[in-house]
């Protein structure tokens, strides 16, 4: 009889879990709400993105609005001249992973170190930014697609039936479309991160230099968690797009940029799950916040991130998972706690 | 006949830090599956050669040929493919990750996921740490970090093996098992082994070489240089004495 790790069947019946209520959401919640929770969803998978490269891969990069932004914009143009979603989603995960591979060679083979690493990607997004907000005027159109300059692009046709553009999907389908995305983008990272390449990319953030003496190429490694970074990032731009049927240049807004490290913060570094809790969280408190008069919502969130990296500098996740850990040890008969702790499989651990 | 290329040669090797010359134009020398040990006070310029060697620090002047390939200046991950394995003078490992992740991470790169497992079954039992396979490296004694490093070094599979101070901090218990593991090694591998610990350097070396302020004093069977004046004053008399 094959025998299977405790750890698999609770991923698989969390991934069950997660199916389940993916499912039932929309017969629980108005509207409103599942549109609120389809762009949470987006959004998440924006922060997973950023929860991957930076705390798998060591990579704190400040642009990951650019592939957003990127994904966003190619989804929009793709989408207005194929008249057909499914090619464009294809395109808004491709164009940003091809950019991601070309600033990474950059970055990674010109050996530039962490910090300028942050204001290279900061830049980037400025550029962008700016860029994209100069192509107000008809002269800036791509095929049937005008960019519209600040004014953004209006009335972008949402997801269809892949191969049937005349079955566009109503909110509810866009909720499963989306929350379905979430799901597997972040199903794919957790087999990824169990796969050699998944190992290599955190030895590589652990120890850089005993990784390159033992014959891994941490620049190899590194543009390949920062590709993968970008594909994620660009897919959340079309995810949001599609949500609201509209993109203009604050889709590459520097205070997303920061919103997502704060996401990422406060839901737990080095866990997938926690960009995805803190994502929601923050974004939950920020509609609710933004509902009242008494105080502005940007200094809540500053606040919320003064107090994690103050009081829970891991993060939400891990404290829980270490809260847990020590219930455990308390009980008797539980075996040596600190081996318990050790025996977490890479990445799983995490 | 040709006589068989050595396994390791550098000619004229030199490496200056601005007006500090740390290795002062050495030659040096390795056959196949020789175990060679170096010597010499701190500062003498040990462990600057090992970073040429393995692609950390890239040689002002002068050449190294491993089995006739030129490797100065080529990126570390290059020199570790070709065959080139290092511990370093402080363990540097993954201390974040677990002793088997670690040996398995080093074994993967040239092996299939069953020989990989063998691999580092294997391995764990050389370095005596089966029974803290999953246990973090960072919570092991330095000794066994050690051994994690050594162990790491092995799945490589590298044809010459650099240690440096593989025994530093570590028990006499410890010392001796790092010896017998060294001594098995050479069976099969070339070794250099940087060590300040004579008793240690007696239980293992055949040949030594003395490094002093950037240069080689002289290399020869141990115990001649233990014999010799100039060795004694500049380096083990200060030990003898100690």
């Amino acid at each position: 009889m094959i025998h299977v790790p405790v750890r698999t069947w609770m991923s698989v019946v969390l991934l069950a879990a997660a199916i389940a209520v993916l499912i039932a959401i929309p017969d629980f919640v108005e509207t409103f709400t599942l549109m609120q929770f389809t762009l949470f969803s987006a959004m998440a998978v924006l922060a997973l993105s950023l929860g991957f490269i930076w705390g798998y891969g060591g990579i704190l990069s400040f642009g990951q609005t650019a592939f957003f932004g990127l994904g966003g914009y190619a989804y929009a143009v793709s989408v207005l001249n194929l008249g057909e979603s499914t090619e464009a989603i294809a395109i808004a995960i491709a164009l940003p992973a091809v950019f991601a591979a070309f600033l990474g060679y950059f970055v990674f083979y010109g050996r530039i170190s962490d910090v300028y690493l942050g204001v290279i990607t900061l830049t980037v997004t400025l550029i962008l930014f700016n860029v994209v907000n100069a192509t107000a005027g008809d002269e800036y159109r791509i095929g049937n697609a005008a960019l519209g300059g600040f004014n953004g692009m209006p009335s972008v046709p949402t997801f269809n039936l892949p191969g049937n553009p005349s079955i566009v999907l109503d909110p509810t389908q866009g909720w499963y479309a989306t929350g379905g995305a979430l799901i597997v983008v972040y199903v794919l990272l957790r087999l990824l991160l169990r796969s050699r390449f998944g190992r290599v990319a955190i030895a590589v953030r652990e120890n850089e230099t005993r990784a390159s003496l033992l014959g891994y190429d941490p620049r190899l490694i590194k543009l390949g968690v920062f590709v993968i970074g970008g594909a994620i990032a660009g897919l959340g731009g079309a995810l949001y797009v599609n949500w609201g049927a509209f993109v203009s240049p604050t889709i590459f807004a520097l205070s997303l940029s920061a919103e997502i490290i704060i996401w990422v913060t406060v839901g737990g570094l080095g866990t997938l799950i926690g960009p995805v809790v803190g994502c929601f969280l923050i974004q939950y408190l920020d509609s609710q916040i933004g509902t009242q008069q008494t105080f502005n919502s940007n200094l809540a969130l500053g606040a919320i991130l003064i107090v994690f990296v103050l009081l829970l500098p891991q993060g939400l996740i891990p404290t829980i998972r270490t809260i847990a850990s020590r219930l455990v040890r308390l009980r008797p008969a539980s075996g040596n706690a600190t081996e318990s702790a050790a025996k977490q499989p890479v990445g799983a651990a995490r | 006949m040709t006589p068989p290329l050595p396994l390791l040669e550098a000619r004229n090797l030199t490496m200056r830090f601005g007006g500090v010359v740390a290795v002062n134009n050495i030659d040096f020398t390795l056959r196949e599956v020789e175990l060679r040990c170096l010597i010499g006070p701190n500062g003498a310029g040990k462990s600057t050669f090992f970073k040429m060697l393995t692609g950390q620090l890239t040689p002002s002047t002068g050449t190294i040929a491993f089995r006739g390939t030129p490797i100065a200046g080529s990126a570390s991950h290059e020199i570790a493919r070709l065959g080139i394995g290092i511990k370093t003078q402080v363990p540097n490992v993954f201390n974040g990750l677990p002793v088997r992740e670690n040996i398995w991470l080093a074994a993967r790169r040239r092996n299939t996921p069953d020989q990989t497992k063998r691999l580092v079954d294997e391995i764990l039992e050389k370095i005596a740490l089966t029974h803290r396979a999953d246990a973090l490296v960072g919570q092991l004694s330095h000794g066994q970090r050690q051994w994690v490093e050594i162990g790491t070094v092995l799945a490589g599979e590298p044809d010459l093996i650099l240690l440096d101070e593989p025994a530093a901090g570590m028990t006499d218990d410890e010392t001796a098992r790092t010896a017998e593991i060294i001594r098995d090694i050479n069976r099969t591998r070339a070794l250099i082994v940087v060590e300040h610990d004579m008793q240690f350097i007696k239980m293992i070396a055949k040949t030594v070489t003395v490094f002093h302020q950037g240069q080689i004093l002289m290399e020869d069977k141990i115990d001649a240089v233990m014999r010799d004046e100039r060795v004694r004053d500049v380096y083990l008399g200060k030990k003898v004495a100690a």
